[in-house]
């Protein structure tokens, strides 16, 4: 055999071999997935003891951190700010695994590892596919991610098209991933003349913005799926007009230009809540509903949510009342109602609180709302905060009564709300739908910082409903507007007749929320445009009005069933908001980290600077940190 | 948008924990890795089993990994201890663990020219005592001599001997083969 036989055998090498079989390929990653996962938890579990030396040490490093990507930036002098990302990372770095000395010991004493042992772990797949498919039918039941699992077309018009958008991600199918995001592709470029009227709901999320932040933090780019521009834009407070009188909100109005693309042109639709003073707020009641199972047992897990409750109550006053019930592990009430000025009480009962045990399959969520309907009394705002890693074992199995439950509830004044905590099992899909039907807000928490800003700085706002069910609609003006594409709000698309319909469910802003909308419209006329006019079909447009556009807005006081209308026209001369570089900045951000095409050769570099010149005060720092945040992206990119 | 990371970035990262980024990882490497357990055992359903042990031991594996390596590397050698364990295991129970003897692949050629040359590839492993099959395995899937070595855990020298022996096997097996 010579070296052209090598060659030969090489290729027939290649012919013969066969491609994996593409179930049991699923099957595998869905094991190896969950191998993962499981042995995350031992080595957690490890990290917790007592006795181990660094878990001090580490805490204290990740506190640094923790300061440093919320501080560093406060003060910030653009050198400043170059020093801290290039400090961040090598500490990053240092940071992610302070447990892998510690997990090497305890893994390494298996000389040859016993393979029938871990294929034992085989005769759990099917048990989790259940539970997955469970899942999936959870999400289909919201109409923002029906359209991926549904067949039959009972969501028609915006959601077929939709439908055509979806992609499945890349790396798993939506069946078997740990992580769930909820997302859809990029809304399409719509023609006026076509489709003139463009309606979604709010959405006042903050839970994508600290994913991509953690995701940066740890040296890797976000998942296209994870980045929802709106929630990003959004994370930011931005100083727009407060509404006046009894009014619950003010939207504010601007066009401006587009950074990325110099013939089109920004539309923004900004919308401030009214920030009630706080000896006029109604008693509140809180339950919290805390997840203790085992994967709970990690420092950015249950100790970070211990701290951000202590944070919070600080925020309470004496008449207000806390309980805590927990699940999936130690279980049932563990703080019967008591009022916030009993400090010591609700700190005990905190500290008591771990995780682990044995899973008790109770009901969770029942107990929650139970205690919470025995805590309201006229007047009174109760919401029931759930807090979890991902663990929806709450006690209702059924999806379906799962969310019809929490609907109910939400209509008779309990709200829910739920905070992620910890990577690597957070099921984002399942929190939006929770939140979305419980009438309240998913926030995700990766740092005391990211914990003081929700329950804080926006506590008001995420505790105190001021407007429910708000939809906006825009109609266009074909005669001025070409083409207009929303930016974000993916999963947030209505149908038009569903704007006037009240039965018709949509996102609730909190007290002192705002909320940022941006289309992306090309004049007639402009070079922009990306569609040809239609040959055959002559354009009818009578309208003579130089408008661009007029704005629908509808709301529901709290507690009513019917809503009201606000209208008012847009105008091509409406002034630039002084907050509008801002969010046009983070909206290129987050369209630079979805990899739009809408972009042209607007670079990092144009994010940064425009973010950079529209800093304004930000006095906690969030603006410098997002700029930091768009460098690190920036460098992560490049490789 | 993880197409700029690298597989040793995911690698540390997962190691640290990161289950998105292990997801990624592994659904990037599977196909290569199921090739290579095909090579390494010569037979599909083989494969299937083999890719499945390495897919069940990965997460606790992983946490050793040091970066001081290519991932692939480290991946392969991987892939090779378990194909070792597997065939260990078949010896104790008495089954006949000699791989490539899967007539089902001869089958699923395309055509006459194709099975034979696929006869010939098996005839070809078979002939090979296990360190030398797994050897041209790793070299037939374009590993480089030096890569090789670092898998199987030998020099560079030892991959080349290895490889001209298995040459010489091959050679005096087609002999024998022409001359019936």
């Amino acid at each position: 055999m010579n070296d052209d036989d090598l060659e030969k055998l090489k290729a027939v090498m290649r012919t013969a071999t066969p491609a994996p079989d593409d179930a049991n390929k699923t099957a595998n990653l869905a094991l190896a997935r969950k191998n993962f996962e499981r042995f995350q938890g031992s080595v957690d579990a490890l990290r917790q003891t007592p006795d181990c030396p660094e878990t001090g040490f580490f805490r204290e490093v990740r506190m640094l951190l923790n300061f440093l990507s919320n501080r560093v930036a406060l003060a910030a002098s653009a050198a400043i700010v170059a020093f801290g990302a290039v400090m961040l990372l090598p500490i990053g770095d240092a940071l992610g695994p302070p447990t892998i000395s510690a997990n090497r010991e305890a893994v390494t004493p298996e000389p040859v590892p016993d393979y029938q042992a871990q294929a034992g772990a085989t005769a759990e797949v099917p048990s989790s596919a259940d539970r997955v498919s469970a899942e999936r039918r959870l999400r289909a039941l919201s109409p923002t991610t029906a359209s991926r699992d549904r067949e039959d077309s009972t969501y028609v018009t915006e959601a077929v098209e939709n439908k055509l958008q979806i992609v499945e991600p890349s790396w798993f199918s939506a069946e078997d991933r740990t992580e769930e995001f909820a997302n859809a592709n990029d809304n399409p470029v719509k023609v006026a003349a076509e489709s003139p009227v463009s309606t979604f709901s709010i959405d006042v999320d903050t839970a994508s913005y600290s994913v991509v932040r953690s995701s940066l933090l740890n040296g890797y780019l976000p998942p296209f799926e994870a980045v929802r521009v709106e929630e990003m834009i959004n994370y930011f407070p931005y100083a727009h007009p407060a509404p006046e009188g009894d009014a619950p909100f003010q939207p504010t109005v601007s066009v401006s230009p587009t950074p990325w693309n110099a013939d089109t042109k920004l539309l923004q639709i900004a919308i401030q809540g009214a920030l009630p003073e706080i000896e006029d707020r109604p008693p509140l009641n809180l339950v919290f509903l805390i997840d203790t199972s085992g994967s709970m047992d990690e420092a950015n897990k249950l100790p970070i949510l211990k701290q951000s409750f202590r944070l919070l109550l600080e925020q309470l006053r004496p008449e207000d009342e806390v309980a805590i019930v927990t699940y999936a592990g130690t279980a049932g009430q563990v703080l019967d109602p008591t009022p916030a000025r009993d400090r010591n009480t609700i700190h005990t009962a905190l500290d008591r609180l771990y995780a682990g045990g044995p899973t008790a399959g109770q009901a969770g969520l029942q107990q929650a709302y139970a205690t919470a309907r025995g805590m309201t009394v006229d007047g009174e705002v109760t919401r029931v905060i759930l807090a979890t890693d991902g663990d929806f074992n709450v006690g209702i199995s059924d999806p379906e009564r799962l969310k019809e439950f929490i609907e109910r509830q939400a209509g008779i004044g309990a709200y829910l709300s739920v905070l992620g905590f910890g990577r690597g099992n957070l099921d984002d899909a399942t929190m939006q739908v929770l939140a979305q039907n419980g009438n309240g807000t998913a926030a995700y928490i990766d740092t005391l910082g990211e914990a003081r800003k929700v329950l804080v700085d926006q506590l008001s706002g995420a505790l105190y409903p001021i407007a429910d069910d708000v939809k906006i609609q825009v109609e266009f003006n074909p005669s001025q507007v070409a083409e207009y594409r929303l930016i974000g709000y993916e999963t947030r698309t209505l149908r038009r007749e569903d704007f006037n319909n009240d039965a018709v469910d949509a996102g609730e802003i909190g007290a002192g929320h705002s909320v940022t909308a941006i289309y992306e419209v090309t004049p007639v006329g402009s070079p922009a445009r990306l569609t040809d006019p239609l040959r055959f079909q002559v354009d009818e447009i009578t309208s003579t009005s130089d408008e661009l556009g007029f704005l629908r807005l509808r709301y529901k006081s709290p507690g009513t069933t019917t809503s009201r209308l606000i209208e008012q026209p847009v105008t091509a001369d409406l002034a630039p908001s002084p907050e509008a570089g801002f969010a046009a900045a983070i909206a290129g951000f987050g369209q630079l980290l979805r990899g739009s095409n809408y972009l042209g050769d607007w670079s990092w570099d144009d994010a940064i600077a425009l973010a950079n010149a529209n800093r304004g005060d930000d006095l906690y720092g969030y603006r410098a940190e997002a700029v930091q945040l768009m460098r690190l992206a920036q460098s992560l990119d490049q490789r | 948008m993880y197409m700029a990371t690298s597989d040793e970035e995911l690698a540390l990262a997962a190691a640290g924990g990161d289950a998105a980024a292990f997801s990624k990882l592994l659904e990037r490497r599977y196909d290569s890795l199921f090739a290579l357990c095909f090579r390494l055992t010569g037979s599909r359903a083989e494969a299937e089993d083999l890719t499945q042990d390495i897919c069940a031991a990965l997460p606790a594996k992983l946490a050793g990994f040091r970066g001081d390596a290519r991932f692939a590397t480290w991946l392969y050698r991987v892939a090779v201890n378990a194909a070792h364990d597997r065939r260990r295991r078949a010896a104790a129970h008495a089954k006949a663990a000699a791989g490539w003897g899967d007539q089902e692949l001869d089958r699923r050629a395309a055509n006459a020219e194709a099975a034979d040359k696929v006869r010939w590839l098996r005839q070809a492993m078979r002939a090979l005592p296990n360190d030398l099959r797994d050897t041209l395995a790793l070299v037939l899937d374009e590993l480089t001599h030096a890569d090789a070595g670092q898998v199987l855990g030998v020099s560079e020298g030892t991959i080349s001997w290895r490889i001209s022996e298995a040459k010489k096997i091959i050679r005096a097996q087609r002999e024998t083969e022409d001359r019936t």
